[in-house]
């Protein structure tokens, strides 16, 4: 018998004690939600409405042209409100936390958008919000950082560890077994203890049943293959399980190559050798770490791809064949972004431009007949001053020189 | 189960006990030889050894900052069953790990029960393994003859905790607040009623710890609790006054 919470070996809920009375109620909580068919109306409507829902397909006629292969559609996550499918998680478990009567949400970031997703959510509700988010993500992200406190949050550099992703989950869980009875804690991926990944990827799974729909609509069949990038996988898995059944679609997740596998800077999971069977921040998948299980640190270019563990579901996909996993390296990264502004005048996120790559260097072998799906994660305006920095742009540098100057005359 | 045994019969003699800890390689294991040595000589009944892991989700700042500093100068697990098994040979006192259970599985959770049990550890603590995950270990612990020390929390219902009192041996962790290692704890009347509910869900003995840091605090404890469990104000008295004043500390408090 499989137990609740678990993909195969995968996943689980390793739990502090304290916590034990909080999960028994979330998983009530979501339970009763996922049976009251109301709720994922609530939520449909929500969506809608306040964010830009159904995101559009968009056909990339000149990627198409420029590849002279399959016919090249993109699934339009950046424009939701607040500019990335995180946005579908946070309202979503926004709902859930009005049903629990919480009044406080918390919650990591790496690249930003979840934080700044859910200081949105906060600030329409009306709940207080703290974000925690490595301090080297701080740096990385900055814009984001100031939008969360300008929406009213309270954003906390995390200075241990690794200062990234991992180590901002692991202060936001302190904060939550202090806080359990006011606090929700807002987990941005379909990462962490049971419920988080089923919850998370049922919330996102709103993508993929679009998707499926538009392409039948504009397409006429189903997709050769989809493309999605992987950090802890919720938008690969919000756009899988559209096609989850359809064993004709192949599934590729695309992880970060960082400066190349050979050089171990790198956050592949499941596309490297590099990464063993783990339990960590509440789950069990494949984890980066050493021969005694200690953390090791990951780099990646997209701060939201720069994490040690992965989805248990997609592990399990993984294990099982289902999904095919593959890594892009910062420069190929930058490169796919390059080409994707200056063809479709589309900007991805560095995250989403991960899939991007990916895409493009199998677009070529597939038949004009064929149709191949990129899930645009997110926009890259967040991304401006890595951006900026890696195309070593000359006016934009200009132009922070002389507003340096400006603020330090102040 | 001899740990179990050891600690009742040290209560029959003693009001209270005192369960210590300290974070194995932090800040260095030659320090924690001589804290160690003070801790017994000064007569604490019980240690914890904490196996560094770089993700200590239930430690606060301090302990996770010995817990990271102490990899970070290259400490291997396999130095902290070297030292462990030192301290068991070296003093008459119960040993105890306390660690995450991701150290347990890469280590191979039977070889790490095999190897525990044969350098003379009595309990394992594993914050982050509630029963309904540690059906293996629990196996294990059994046949291994280990105590697998389970915790209560003050948000644990009546029924959890005898559940869990169901699966446990040596003693119970009781968790005297909310939140995580290294900060205060108010002994108000909740707590007191608290640990009357731990008191009524079983027979075995109950230490307290978070934020217990004198003598005032372990003097609460008394006829409330059998063992005082004294975590981060020992880490925090190595780094500000070294090694030499744990003994007196450890003197001071009953
Ligand atoms: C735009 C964007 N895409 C992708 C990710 C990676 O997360 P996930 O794999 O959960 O989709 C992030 C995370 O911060 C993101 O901001």
């Amino acid at each position: 018998m499989i137990k609740p919470g678990y993909y195969g070996q995968w996943g689980g809920a390793f739990i502090p004690e304290i916590l034990y009375e909080t999960f028994r109620e979330l998983n009530a909580t979501f339970a009763r939600c996922q049976a009251d068919k109301t709720f994922w109306q609530e939520y449909v409507e929500l969506m809608s409405t306040y964010s830009c829902r159904p995101t559009p397909l968009t056909y990339a006629e000149n990627l198409s042209r420029h590849f002279g292969g399959a016919q090249i559609f993109i699934k339009r996550e950046d424009l939701n409100h607040t500019g990335a499918h995180k946005a579908n998680n946070v309202m979503g478990q926004g709902l859930l936390v009005k049903r629990m009567g919480k009044k406080r949400v918390i919650a990591e970031t790496g690249a930003g958008q979840h934080g700044v997703a859910t200081a949105t959510m906060a600030a329409k509700f009306g709940f207080a919000c703290t974000i925690y988010m490595g301090e080297e993500d701080v740096q990385r992200q900055r814009p984001n950082v100031f939008w969360m406190e300008k929406l009213g949050a309270t954003v906390v550099p995390v200075t241990s560890g690794s200062r990234t992703l991992k180590d901002a989950i692991n202060e936001a869980f302190r904060d939550w077994v202090a806080n359990m009875d006011t606090t929700h804690y807002v987990m941005g991926t379909v990462c962490g203890p049971h419920p988080f990944p089923a919850m998370v990827a049922w919330f996102q799974s709103i993508i993929g049943i679009e998707a499926r729909k538009q392409i039948m609509q504009h397409f006429g069949k189903l997709p050769a293959r989809v493309y999605a990038c992987v950090g802890g996988g919720s938008n690969a898995m919000g756009i899988f399980q559209g096609f989850l059944d359809d064993r004709e679609v192949e599934l590729i997740g695309v992880e970060a190559g960082g400066k190349g596998i050979a050089t171990k800077q790198h956050a592949a999971r499941l596309a490297s050798p590099d990464a063993s069977p783990g339990v960590a921040q509440g789950y069990k998948t494949m984890f980066l770490q050493d021969s005694d299980g200690q953390m090791c640190d990951t780099h990646s270019v997209a701060a939201g791809l720069d994490y040690i563990g992965v989805s248990p579901i997609l592990t399990d996909l993984w294990e099982k064949g289902r999904v095919r996993f593959a890594a892009a390296t910062d420069a190929e990264v930058m490169a796919a972004l390059d080409l994707t502004i200056k063809q479709e005048g589309i900007i991805p996120a560095l995250e989403s431009a991960h899939a991007f790559v990916h895409a493009f260097k199998e677009a070529g072998s597939l038949s004009k007949d064929e149709a191949i799906i990129i899930n645009q994660s997110g926009r890259g305006d967040k991304d401006i001053f890595t951006i900026a920095h890696a195309f070593d742009d000359p006016s934009w540098k200009a132009f922070i020189r002389e507003k340096g100057k400006q603020y330090a005359a102040d | 189960m001899q740990l179990t045994e050891t600690l009742r019969a040290r209560r029959a003699e003693k009001d209270i006990l005192l369960m210590t800890h300290l974070v194995l390689g932090y800040p260095s294991l030659a320090v924690n030889r001589e804290v160690v040595r003070q801790m017994v000589d000064n007569g604490v009944d019980c240690i914890e050894l904490q196996i560094p892991f770089s993700e200590p989700v239930a430690d606060g700042p301090v302990i996770l900052k010995a817990n990271q500093e102490a990899i970070s100068h290259g400490l291997k697990v396999r130095e902290c069953l070297e030292f462990a098994a030192e301290m068991a040979a070296t003093h008459k006192i119960p040993f105890l790990f306390m660690t995450y259970y991701n150290i347990l599985f890469k280590y191979g959770v039977e070889k790490f029960f095999k190897k525990a049990k044969e350098i003379g550890i009595q309990g394992f603590i594993v914050p982050d393994l509630p029963p309904e995950e540690g059906e293996e270990y629990l196996n294990l612990a059994k046949k291994y003859g280990i105590a697998p020390v389970m915790i209560f929390a003050p948000t644990s219902t009546d029924m959890r905790m005898r559940e869990l009192a169901g699966y446990g041996e040596g003693l119970v962790y009781c968790v005297a607040r909310r939140g995580v290692t290294g900060a205060q704890t108010t002994f108000d009347a909740a707590f007191h009623d608290y640990l009357a509910h731990c008191r009524a869900a079983t027979n075995l003995p109950l230490a307290v710890g978070f934020g217990i840091a004198s003598k005032a605090d372990v003097e609460v404890l008394k006829g409330k609790a059998d063992m005082a469990v004294i975590g981060t104000a020992t880490i925090r008295l190595v780094e500000g006054k070294g090694p030499e004043a744990v003994g007196p500390f450890i003197a001071g408090l009953r």
